[in-house]
C-alpha cells in the first residue's frame, strides 16, 4: 500500500468551491438515491481538487464532508487511500509517468530521466510553478506505451526526444495536443490497421435483419406477443407479473439461488389433506401458501426438519431467524401430537 | 481468422464518429425493443447459448451470472453495475469500447439489466480516464435525448444509466471493492458470502460485469447464439479483444476470434515480434496477474482459457505482453511485484506485508544479491500470500512470481553467481531478507 500523509503547512486555511463548479456538483448528487449521498465522495473530492489547483487541501476536504454530511474522518480515510488524490501541491502541468512493465518494456525509464532532468525530484514542484512529476501504476494505455498523463489526457507513444518537446513547450506556457505521438490512429498497429476495412460495417448494411434468430416458438409465427402492440412503455408489465411461480419454477430458482443448509423433503400428500399450517403462530396464509409449493403441508414435516432445513427455510424465505425465534418446530410438534391423540 | 463481417466492435480504432447515428449505422440500438419484449429468461439462455465467459478476467460464463439474481424485484431494487476500471497492467481493451462504441455498452447495459431486472445501471469507470469519460457521458446524454434509455423510453423498459469514477486504485476492480468505492468508502473488498447478487451496491441485489462481456451482448443476440458460439474451440467460444503490447513490432488492439495461436495473432496484426521470432523469450498472457509462458510453450498455443489454463497460465484480460530475449525479466517481475505492493489495499496482512517483501527480494535477485536458498524462500513465501486473502489480490502477486520461478530458475541462480563470482567476500556472506 501507499502511504500517504496531508500536506498541514500548505495551502491556505478556507477553501470554497468555484461558482461554476456548483452545477457539476448538482449533477453527479443527482446520480445517486437521496439517503445514499456519500456516494458522490470521490467525484466531489475530484472537482475540490481541480477548484483547489490540481492538490486537495485539508480544508477542501472537510468542505467535501459538510456537502455530503459525512463525518470528516471517512472523507480523510478515502482522500488518502486513492493515490489520484494529490495530498501536496503540484504543478500548473502535473506529469503522470507510466513506469509499470508494458511501459516499461517500451523505454518508460528512459522517459523518467528526462523528467528528472528537465523537472527534478518526483513531486518537486519547478521554480515557476509550471511542472511538477511523479511515476504512477500502470494507466490503461498499454499498446501506445510507454506514456504519460499530463493533467487530464493522455499522450502517447513517446520517445526521450517527444517527451523533452512536450514538457519545454509547456514549460514555455503552450499548450500541447494530448493523443499519440506517432504515425498511428489510435491504438491501431502503426502503418495502418489490418482489420475494419469493409465498407458495409458501417453504411447501416448490417441492419438488414427484421427480426431477431432463436426466439421462442410463440412470438416467432404470426401471432405477436400482446406486448408487443401494446402501449409503448406503461403498459410493459414489471416483472412481477411476468413471473410465473409455477412449482417448475420455484424448484429451478432454488437450485440457483444457493441457500445456505438443506432443503428439506417434500411430502407426497397434497395441500388439500394437509394440516391447515396456519395454527403455527407464525404462519399465515401466504406463508403456508409458499410451504404448500415447498411440499411442506403437515405439523410432522415441520417437527423434523433438522437444523439444516431450517436454515434452509430460513434463507429461502427472507426471515433472517424467524423460524428459530417464534419456535416452529415445537409448535408443530405440540399439534402433531395433539392430532395424533 | 475473424473476418470483417463478423467483428462487433467496428468502431475499434475511432476512425468513425461515435456518436449516435453512426452507431445506429453500425448496428447499435437495432431490434433492441424486440429483444426487450422476450423474457428475461430468454435473454440469459442465449446468452448462456453463445458460451459467453466473462470477459473481466476471471472467465466466468455471463449467462449463468446473470440467472444469479433473485427472480423477483422484492423491497429492494436490483442493480447492474459495469466494471471499467480497467486497471490490470497490460490491459487497454474497454478503453476502447467507451471512447469510440459506447452506444454498443449503453444498449448492452439496457439489454443485461432488463435480463436481471434491474431499472439502473452504473458504469464505474476507473479516476484516470478521464477522456473516456466525457466520451461515455456524452453518449449517455444522447441516449436520453433520444429516448432510447430514461423514463417511459422507446425501449419499453424504464432504465437509468449513470456513470460513476474512482480515482487510482487497482483493487476497485475487484466487485466488492468497487461496490465499496461506490457506496463512498475506501475500495476494501467484502468478504463473500454473501455475493453481490444477495447482497450488493447499498446491500440490494447487484451483478457486476465486466465491459466487454455486457458490450457484446447485444449482438450476440441480434445475430444469434449460435453464431458467436461459432468462433473458438468448445468451452472457449466468441470473439475477443486482445491487447498486444510490449516486444512486438506494432503492439496494438484487435478484436480476434478466440482460440487464435499465439503465432497468428502476432503475424496478421502486430508485424511479427521485434527481432523475430527466434528474439522470443516469454509471454504474459493475460494481463500481469497471470504466470509467464516461455517461448517455445506460447509460440503455437491457442490463445483460449482453457489452453493457457493447462500451460499453467491463463487468458485473464486477453492483455498479451511480449518480452524479448533483450527482457530482464527479473527487473520485469520486480516492476510487477511493486505494482502489486503499491496496489494492496492493505486489509489483509499475507498480502499487505507479503507484496512489499516480495518486491524488495525481487530487488535484491535482480543485481544478483541474494543467496541461492531465497529462491525457495521466495516460492515459499508466494504460496502463503496466494489463497491465504478475502480477494484475489494476493493470488496475482504470487502467481507473476511462481512463474518466474518456475520457468526462469536458472536465469536468477546464473544472476546470483555471476553477482558473486568477482566478490569472494560475498560468498557465505547472510545477506538476509529484509
Amino acid at each position: 500500500m501507499a502511504l500517504r500523509r496531508f500536506d498541514l503547512e500548505a495551502g491556505s486555511e478556507t477553501f470554497a468551491f468555484k461558482a461554476e463548479t456548483e452545477p457539476t456538483i448538482a449533477f453527479w448528487m443527482g446520480k445517486y438515491p437521496e439517503d445514499k449521498k456519500r456516494s458522490a465522495v470521490i467525484p466531489l473530492l475530484w472537482l475540490a481538487q481541480k477548484d483547489n489547483g490540481g492538490w486537495l487541501s485539508e480544508p477542501a476536504m472537510r468542505t467535501v464532508a459538510d456537502r455530503l454530511e459525512m463525518p470528516y474522518i471517512r472523507v480523510y480515510e478515502v482522500a488518502t487511500f486513492y493515490t489520484m488524490f494529490r495530498l501536496q501541491p503540484v504543478g500548473k502541468n502535473h506529469v503522470q509517468l507510466c513506469g509499470t512493465t508494458p511501459c516499461m518494456l517500451r523505454g518508460a525509464n528512459d522517459l523518467k530521466k528526462v523528467c528528472e532532468k528537465r523537472i527534478g525530484k518526483k513531486m518537486a514542484v519547478t521554480d515557476d510553478g509550471r511542472l511538477s512529476w511523479e511515476e504512477v501504476e500502470c494507466l490503461g494505455a498499454c499498446v501506445n506505451a510507454p506514456m504519460v498523463q499530463i493533467n487530464d489526457y493522455y499522450y502517447e507513444d513517446l520517445t526521450p526526444e517527444s517527451l523533452d518537446e512536450i514538457l519545454s513547450r509547456l514549460a514555455g506556457g503552450v499548450d500541447v495536443p494530448p493523443g499519440t505521438f506517432v504515425d498511428r490512429l489510435n491504438s491501431a498497429p502503426i502503418g495502418g490497421a489490418t482489420t475494419l476495412k469493409e465498407a458495409g460495417l458501417f453504411d447501416g448494411a448490417r441492419n438488414g435483419a427484421a427480426g431477431l434468430p432463436n426466439l421462442p416458438e410463440a412470438t416467432n409465427g404470426d401471432t405477436p406477443e400482446p406486448e408487443a402492440k401494446g402501449e409503448p412503455a406503461r403498459s410493459k408489465p414489471t416483472n412481477t407479473d411476468r413471473e410465473e411461480t409455477s412449482k417448475a419454477a420455484v424448484e429451478a430458482a432454488d437450485d440457483e439461488m444457493e441457500l445456505e443448509g438443506e432443503r428439506p423433503a417434500a411430502s407426497e400428500a397434497s395441500s388439500e389433506d394437509g394440516d391447515d399450517l396456519k395454527k403455527i403462530k407464525g404462519i399465515g396464509p401466504k406463508i403456508e401458501k409458499q410451504l404448500n409449493e415447498l411440499g411442506v403441508n403437515t405439523f410432522a414435516q415441520i417437527a423434523a426438519w433438522s437444523g439444516d432445513n431450517v436454515k434452509w427455510v430460513d434463507g429461502y424465505l427472507s426471515f433472517r431467524g424467524r423460524i428459530e425465534r417464534e419456535s416452529w418446530i415445537e409448535q408443530a410438534k405440540t399439534f402433531a401430537s395433539e392430532d395424533k391423540s | 481468422m475473424l473476418q470483417d463481417k463478423d467483428r462487433i466492435f467496428t468502431n475499434l480504432y475511432g476512425a468513425h464518429s461515435p456518436g449516435l447515428e453512426a452507431a445506429k449505422k453500425r448496428g447499435a440500438w437495432h431490434l433492441t425493443r424486440e429483444m426487450l419484449q422476450q423474457t428475461p429468461e430468454w435473454i440469459c439462455d442465449q446468452i448462456k447459448a453463445s458460451g459467453l465467459r466473462g470477459r473481466g478476467g476471471a472467465g466466468f460464463p455471463t449467462g449463468l451470472k446473470w440467472t444469479f439474481m433473485p427472480k423477483e424485484v422484492r423491497d429492494r431494487p436490483h442493480y447492474l453495475v459495469v466494471n471499467a476500471d480497467e486497471s490490470e497492467p497490460g490491459t487497454c481493451k474497454d478503453r476502447e469500447i467507451m471512447r469510440h462504441d459506447p452506444h454498443l455498452l449503453i444498449e448492452g447495459c439496457m439489454v443485461a439489466s432488463y435480463a436481471m431486472r434491474a431499472h439502473a445501471c452504473y458504469v464505474y469507470l476507473r479516476g484516470e480516464y478521464i477522456a473516456e469519460r466525457e466520451a461515455l457521458e456524452k453518449a449517455v446524454k444522447e441516449a436520453y435525448e433520444a429516448g432510447l434509455v430514461g423514463k417511459n423510453n422507446k425501449n419499453g423498459w424504464d432504465f437509468d444509466i449513470y456513470v460513476h469514477h474512482g480515482a487510482g486504485a487497482y483493487i476497485c476492480g475487484e466487485e466488492t471493492a468497487l461496490l465499496e468505492s461506490l457506496e463512498g468508502k475506501k475500495g476494501q473488498p467484502r468478504l463473500k458470502p454473501p455475493f453481490p447478487a444477495n447482497a450488493g451496491l447499498y446491500g440490494c441485489p447487484t451483478t457486476v460485469n465486466n465491459v466487454e462481456s455486457i458490450a457484446v451482448a447485444p449482438t450476440i443476440l441480434r445475430r444469434g447464439a449460435e453464431w458467436f458460439a461459432g468462433f473458438g474451440r468448445p468451452n472457449n467460444t466468441g470473439t475477443k479483444l486482445f491487447c498486444v503490447s510490449g516486444h512486438v513490432n506494432k503492439p496494438c488492439n484487435v478484436e480476434e476470434e478466440m482460440s487464435i495461436t499465439f503465432r497468428d495473432l502476432i503475424e496478421t496484426h502486430c508485424g511479427g515480434i521485434r527481432g523475430g521470432w527466434d528474439n522470443l523469450k516469454a509471454v504474459i498472457p493475460g494481463g500481469s496477474s497471470v504466470p509467464m509462458v516461455p517461448a517455445e510453450q506460447i509460440m503455437d498455443a491457442y490463445m483460449d482459457f482453457d489452453t493457457l489454463r493447462d500451460l499453467r497460465s491463463g487468458l485473464g484480460t486477453a492483455a498479451v505482453i511480449v518480452m524479448d530475449k533483450s527482457t530482464d525479466l527479473i527487473q520485469a517481475i520486480a516492476r510487477i511485484s511493486y505494482f502489486y505492493k503499491h496496489e494492496s489495499c492493505g486489509q489483509c496482512t499475507p498480502c499487505r506485508e507479503g507484496t512489499g517483501w516480495m518486491w524488495r527480494v525481487l530487488e535484491r535477485m535482480a543485481k544478483g544479491q541474494a543467496e541461492m536458498s531465497d529462491i525457495d524462500m521466495l516460492l515459499d513465501v508466494a504460496s502463503q500470500v496466494e489463497g491465504h486473502t478475502i480477494c484475489a489480490l494476493g493470488d496475482a502477486a504470487a502467481w507473476p512470481v511462481q512463474g518466474l520461478i518456475r520457468h526462469f530458475r536458472h536465469e536468477i541462480e546464473d544472476r546470483i553467481s555471476e553477482y558473486r563470482a568477482p566478490r569472494t567476500m560475498v560468498q557465505g556472506a547472510n545477506v538476509a531478507a529484509e
